[in-house]
This record gives structure tokens, C-alpha cells and sequence, in this order.
């Protein structure tokens, strides 16, 4: 259930020593192809897809894709962080658009 | 703060071992696994010890690592007003089938358990209150949350009480000298170094073993890791204190979880929370059948089983019947679903269900060893130390004491820290053992030495081994059905992927992880056979169900089934231990 890396979206988070995709998965599972410049996905039979990395990627350039085998094309579904919310918006196979917006920090007493 | 930096994988192959650079680390207490007990664990030592020189060993980054890293909707157990900490235990007790429990672990969990979820809500967690501020409970116990960001919550604060956390560091076994646990070794996924971590203390919290049986989505392409349980907590922690000899209990109390068909999403938030029944082909309702246990509210190992044994009996497919859900109360439970399992609504998407018209088609998960949830884990003592010396458990690692789940993880956390804290009071590290050492140096490092030769890559027998246990050890495949010879065939072919260890290869530091956490896996599963075998009666049918003794059998079997291995010579033994009700009243019923 890997994520799929947008190549006009990933710029490898240049600068970085690591990408924020590498940075937080859980499995060790995201990279930095240096021959692109681009983020990859090292085994995607092996992910989660707890979705750490879109959660975390500043560009949107990730996407958590359904497998086929389990799902039908084309659904999707985006986080939007911000910063005491999250806000889901997630679109079915036959185009029906949902949003989801809700309270996921509270400050620190 | 001490979050050591870490970076992109570096291009590791050595020449040999002497091109390996060794780190040496020193702390007072050492915990492995940064999760949801092990950031208890470091915050408690702080806040009763100041000063203490705490290290984290972590092999993903804490932030959002193991078992709570997509979120959690859900404290499952929160004592509310009115209600004790005794009360808890009962329904504990009767969720595992009336015992066996560790009923003095479990009372002490519970009187913790509060204090742990209050601090939990103080660092900013979002728990779902009414008008009153009263908590919002979706069941007896179990309250609400929006819990996208509790892993994060958890770790800022590991990582605020001053630990050292060392992420992205595998650990791969114990450093054992005078008897007693001394630390810990392992290998840096990014940077390819090795590691040596000698503490006073060390706390295991390692998490559960997922990934052991042969999940039935795992035939899909891209679908291999998708379980319910963290794919990536493997049973390391219980791996590595199995081969030094620490003792193990109830292995074979597995769980197994109803769950949503081809996608292993959590479904009891749907049965218990948002009152929907569980109904099979026919649209007759399940539990019917299951008055004697409680119907509805039966214990998890009950309501577990039943769809599978219709499914047996002709009348599958089951669902849990969501058609009764205002679309109020569907968009409610979807917010649940994001902040524990997200993409199970993308799942629902990509079928174009509206689970207002169509109900949610269910089915069983594939067996874990996770003692946070049955009773798998360590035999602790109160202090929650293993019976390696020096070696504590807390969360899934720690056995004998079920239904902890997040807040009794960070309740047993504290006390484990505790009991660390008293244990290294005077105690003083010996002189490194450095043949020890070397010997683990040279273990790790087999794999990524015979790159490029012939030889079987982890992925193989992780695979090999999944399929054994799912069609041998009761997996399910087999409707989690089992029998002395099939145990007895996985026994013989576990040895023989045990004297395979010597041909795994790896080509980068990521796999060079994956050859280890197969090894571990092949000897938890090890560990889980022989309990199967001990147990030789049907006590919670689906969590253990063994075909050629259908029946319980409370004269040999109302104890816990214990099992060791000797250091040495690698033999398995297993044992039984007596169980002791502490707290009065019929134990099946709470």
C-alpha cells in the first residue's frame, strides 16, 4: 500500500540531510534516489500505509495509493496539516467529494 | 533535547569486520523502543530520578514509530466515576475467558491507568468531552479521542525529560554478563554502525510480533504489510530475551481481532462504539448464538471467532450491519476511523461505499503475539523485571496481564521505570565483555558480508515462515485450527530455518534489518509453537484453538503455559505456573 511520489512535486527536500519522508517513516521505507533528486519508495509491499510520510511531506508531493487487488481506481484521500487540526478531503470512485476537519492538538497545560 | 541526528542511508559494504566502527554508549538506564510505553518509561525515570542519563534505542524515529504511528481513536480503558480499579480486573478477567491472569499485574496497571491518560490530555491530547467535561464513553471503559497526534505527544515529551534517543538503531541482542542484563547491541540502519549500549538497567518495549502468520491480502502485489498490527514491530524485544534465556508465558493466548474484509481495519469501533450488530449472509444476527457469553458485549475472543465459524458453516459472508447509522453517526465514525487508520476510508472509497446503504463486510485478522492486548509477553515480577536479571518489560512485551492498550502501556511504563530505578540503585557496570562483543558484531554483520554470494534474501524466509505458521500453527487460513502433528511439522521446519540463518544475505543496511527481524521472527515462532503444543486443551477458541483437544479442560489446564530457552545448548522447555485469583466473583462474568 506504498505512497507514489509526485516528480513535478518531490524536490528531494534539497538541503536537507534527510528527506521529511525518510525522516519519519515507520519502516524505513522512503529514500532519496541521488541519480533524480527524488524520493522513492524502497519496497512498497511492505508499507503500512499509516500515511507519517504524507502527513509529513511540506510539498503535497505524496499520495497513498489503494492497491488494485484490494480496491477499485481512482479513489483518493489528502491530509492538510495544520497546526491544532487536520482537515481530510477524500474523493470516491464515483466522484464524490467528503471533507473532514477536526481538533487533533490541544495546547499543553 | 537530545535527538541524535541522523541522515540518508549511507552505501554501506564492508570488507570485513575490522572496517565496521564501533560506538560505545553508557547510560543508567537503557530503554529499546521508543513507543507508546517506552515514552513513559523515560518521562517517569526523569521526573523520580533528575539527572538520570536515559537512552532511547529506536529503529524507526520516535515521533512516529511502531503500533501507534497512523493515530489512535480511541483510550480503551479509562476508569470511570463509580467504577475501581478492581473492576477493571474483572472485566479484564472476563474478557480472557475467565483467565488465566496475572491479576496483581493487572491491579496495579489499573491503578496507574488514570494518571497516565490525564497526562496525556495536559500534553495536549484531545479527548472527546460532553458539556460537563465528563469524558465521552463509547462502552464500559473506553473513551474518545482524537488521537492523529498521539505518537508525537508521547515522544516530545521522551524527548523533553532529557533521554539520549538514538533512532533509526536496530537493536539485536542483549549484552548479558554476571548473570544479569547489562545493555544492549545492534546496528545503525543509516549509518551502518555498531553499537554497544551498557546501562544499569534496560527496559524491553519493543512492542508486539505482527508479520509471524501469512496475512490473506498478502498474495496482492503491494499488499504484503497490510495487517492491523504494525507491520514492523516483529517480536524483536521477545526475541532478543528468549535466546538469552528470559522466560515467556502465554504465547499461545494469540490475538486475534475481527476486523473489515480485504483491508484488516480495527471493527470493533464500529460493533461496540456506533451499537452495530454483527450479522451473517443470512442477515440473522451472529451473537445470537453466543447468549451464554454475553451476546453482543461477548468477550473480543468470542466475538472474534463467531464470523469465521459461520463462514465455516455455509453462512458467510458477515457483516457488521452499519445500515442503522444516521449519516451523522457514519461521518462520526469515519473521523474515527482518520485518526487511527486512515486509509481504511480510502479503502471504502476506492469500493464507492456508502456504509449507511451497504453494511461492512467482516472477516478475522491473522494471529499477533501482542501482549498489550492478550496476555503474551515477559513473566515479570511486580516490578515488572523479567526473569533475566536487570531486564524489565512494560507494554506488549510484559505477559500475564491483558486489555492494557494505550493508557495500561503507559501505565505499566511508569511502574517499570520504577522498578528500574530501585534495581540499579548501588549497582555498578562490570568491565565490558568485549569477546561478547565481537561475537555480536559478528553476527550482525553475516548477512551484509555475504552480498553478492548465493544465498536466501530475508524477504524469502520471512515468507516461508509466514506460510508454515498460517497453514501449520493455526493461522487464518485454517480458521486458526491446529493439531499436535501440524505443530509438530512447523517445530521440525523452524529448526531448519533456524540452520539457514548462516545463508541470509543483504545487500544494503535496510535489508540487513529485515535479515534480523526475520531471525526474530523464526524464533518467536518458535517460542509460539511450543506454547501451542503445551496447551493441549481449546480454551479460547480462535485465539487458540487446537482441534484434537476441542474441549477446555480446567483440571491440568487453569495455569499459565511458560516457556524457556537455555542459552547454551538452545533447548526449549515448556512448564506450567499456577494462576491466583486475588480479587473475588465469578471469574467468566463481570
Amino acid at each position: 500500500m506504498p505512497p507514489i511520489v509526485d516528480p513535478h512535486k518531490c524536490n528531494g527536500c534539497q538541503g536537507r540531510a534527510e528527506t521529511f519522508c525518510e525522516e519519519i517513516c515507520p519502516g524505513d521505507l522512503m529514500a532519496l534516489d541521488t541519480s533524480t533528486g527524488k524520493a522513492f519508495v524502497r519496497s512498497a509491499r511492505d508499507c503500512w500505509d499509516c500515511m507519517s510520510c504524507i502527513k509529513a511531506c511540506p510539498r503535497n508531493a505524496l499520495e497513498t495509493k489503494m492497491p488494485y487487488q484490494l480496491g477499485y481506481f481512482k479513489a483518493s484521500l489528502r491530509p492538510i496539516m495544520g497546526k491544532s487540526s487536520i482537515t481530510w478531503k477524500c474523493r470516491d470512485i464515483n466522484g464524490k467529494e467528503t471533507t473532514y476537519r477536526f481538533e487533533n492538538r490541544k495546547p499543553a497545560r | 533535547m537530545a535527538r541524535m541526528n541522523t541522515a540518508h542511508a549511507v552505501d554501506f559494504h564492508p570488507t570485513g569486520l575490522d572496517s565496521v566502527e564501533t560506538v560505545e554508549v553508557c547510560a543508567d538506564l537503557l530503554i529499546i523502543g521508543g513507543g507508546n510505553a517506552g515514552c513513559f518509561v523515560a518521562v517517569e525515570a526523569a521526573k523520580k530520578q533528575p539527572g538520570i542519563r536515559t537512552v532511547i534505542v529506536e529503529k524507526a524515529d520516535i515521533r512516529r514509530s511502531g503500533a501507534c504511528s497512523a493515530g489512535m481513536d480511541a483510550i480503551n480503558t479509562y476508569i470511570p466515576k463509580g467504577r475501581t480499579p478492581e473492576d477493571l480486573v474483572r472485566w479484564s478477567r472476563a474478557q480472557v475467558g475467565g483467565g488465566p491472569l496475572r491479576e496483581d499485574l493487572a491491579l496495579s496497571n489499573a491503578r496507574e491507568l488514570n494518571e497516565c491518560v490525564e497526562d496525556l490530555e495536559r500534553w495536549g491530547l484531545p479527548i472527546v468531552r460532553d458539556e460537563e467535561g465528563n469524558a465521552s464513553y463509547r462502552g464500559k471503559w473506553d473513551i474518545s479521542i482524537h488521537g492523529e497526534q498521539l505518537k508525537p505527544i508521547m515522544a516530545e515529551k521522551a524527548l523533553e525529560s532529557g533521554a539520549d534517543v538514538y533512532n533509526r538503531v536496530v537493536a539485536t541482542g542483549l549484552l548479558v554478563q554476571e548473570g544479569r542484563c547489562v545493555g544492549a547491541m545492534g546496528f545503525g540502519v543509516r549509518d551502518g554502525r555498531f553499537y554497544v549500549f551498557r546501562a544499569r538497567a534496560t527496559v524491553v518495549s519493543t512492542g508486539g510480533a505482527g508479520t509471524l502468520y501469512k496475512s490473506y491480502t498478502a498474495d496482492s502485489t503491494d499488499s504484503g504489510a497490510q495487517i492491523w498490527m504494525c507491520p514492523y514491530c516483529v517480536g524483536s524485544g521477545y526475541a532478543m530475551g528468549f535466546r538469552q534465556g528470559a522466560e515467556l508465558t502465554s504465547l499461545e493466548q494469540r490475538w486475534v481481532a475481527t476486523r473489515s474484509k480485504d483491508f484488516c481495519g480495527p471493527i470493533d469501533t464500529i460493533s461496540v462504539g456506533y451499537k452495530s450488530a454483527i450479522i451473517n449472509a443470512k442477515g440473522e444476527r451472529v451473537m445470537e448464538r453466543y447468549k451464554e457469553w454475553g451476546g453482543d458485549a461477548a468477550p473480543r475472543f468470542i466475538r472474534a471467532n463467531a464470523p469465521m465459524e459461520e463462514w465455516l458453516a455455509g453462512r458467510g459472508p458477515c457483516y457488521c450491519d452499519t445500515t442503522g447509522l444516521s449519516p451523522e453517526k457514519a461521518h462520526d465514525m469515519l473521523v474515527d476511523y482518520l485518526n487511527e487508520r486512515p486509509s481504511f476510508v480510502l479503502f471504502l472509497a476506492s469500493r464507492g461505499q456508502d456504509v449507511t446503504r451497504e453494511p461492512i463486510e467482516i472477516y478475522g485478522s491473522d494471529p499477533y503475539i501482542v501482549g498489550g492486548h492478550t496476555g503474551s509477553g515477559f513473566w515479570v515480577d511486580m516490578e515488572r523485571m523479567t526473569t533475566l536479571p536487570g531486564l524489565f518489560a512494560a507494554g506488549e512485551t510484559a505477559g500475564g496481564n491483558p486489555n492494557k492498550f494505550v493508557g495500561g502501556c503507559a501505565a505499566e511504563g511508569k511502574l517499570a521505570a520504577r522498578g528500574a530505578l530501585a534495581w540499579m540503585n548501588g549497582l555498578e557496570l562490570p568491565a565490558l565483555d568485549a569477546a561478547q562483543v565481537e561475537a555480536e558484531k559478528a553476527r550482525v554483520y553475516a548477512p551484509l558480508l555475504r552480498c553478492g554470494q548465493e544465498g536466501v534474501r530475508p524477504v524469502e524466509m520471512k515468507e516461508r515462515l509466514q506460510r508454515l505458521m498460517d497453514e501449520y500453527a493455526g493461522g487464518i487460513s485454517q480458521y486458526y485450527r491446529t493439531n499436535e502433528e501440524r505443530l509438530d511439522y512447523a517445530l521440525r521446519h523452524i529448526k531448519m530455518l533456524q540452520s539457514q540463518f548462516v545463508f541470509l544475505t543483504a545487500d544494503s543496511l535496510h535489508e540487513l534489518m529485515e535479515a534480523h527481524e526475520t531471525m526474530d521472527r523464526v524464533d518467536v515462532a518458535e517460542a509460539v509453537v511450543h506454547h501451542l503444543k503445551a496447551r493441549k486443551e481449546t480454551r479460547w477458541a480462535g485465539w487458540q484453538t487446537r482441534v484434537d483437544y476441542p474441549e477446555r479442560d480446567d483440571e491440568h489446564f487453569d495455569c499459565f503455559v511458560e516457556s524457556r530457552r537455555d542459552p547454551q545448548s538452545g533447548v526449549v522447555t515448556t512448564f506450567t505456573r499456577p494462576y491466583e485469583q486475588l480479587i473475588p466473583g465469578d471469574r467468566q462474568h463481570a
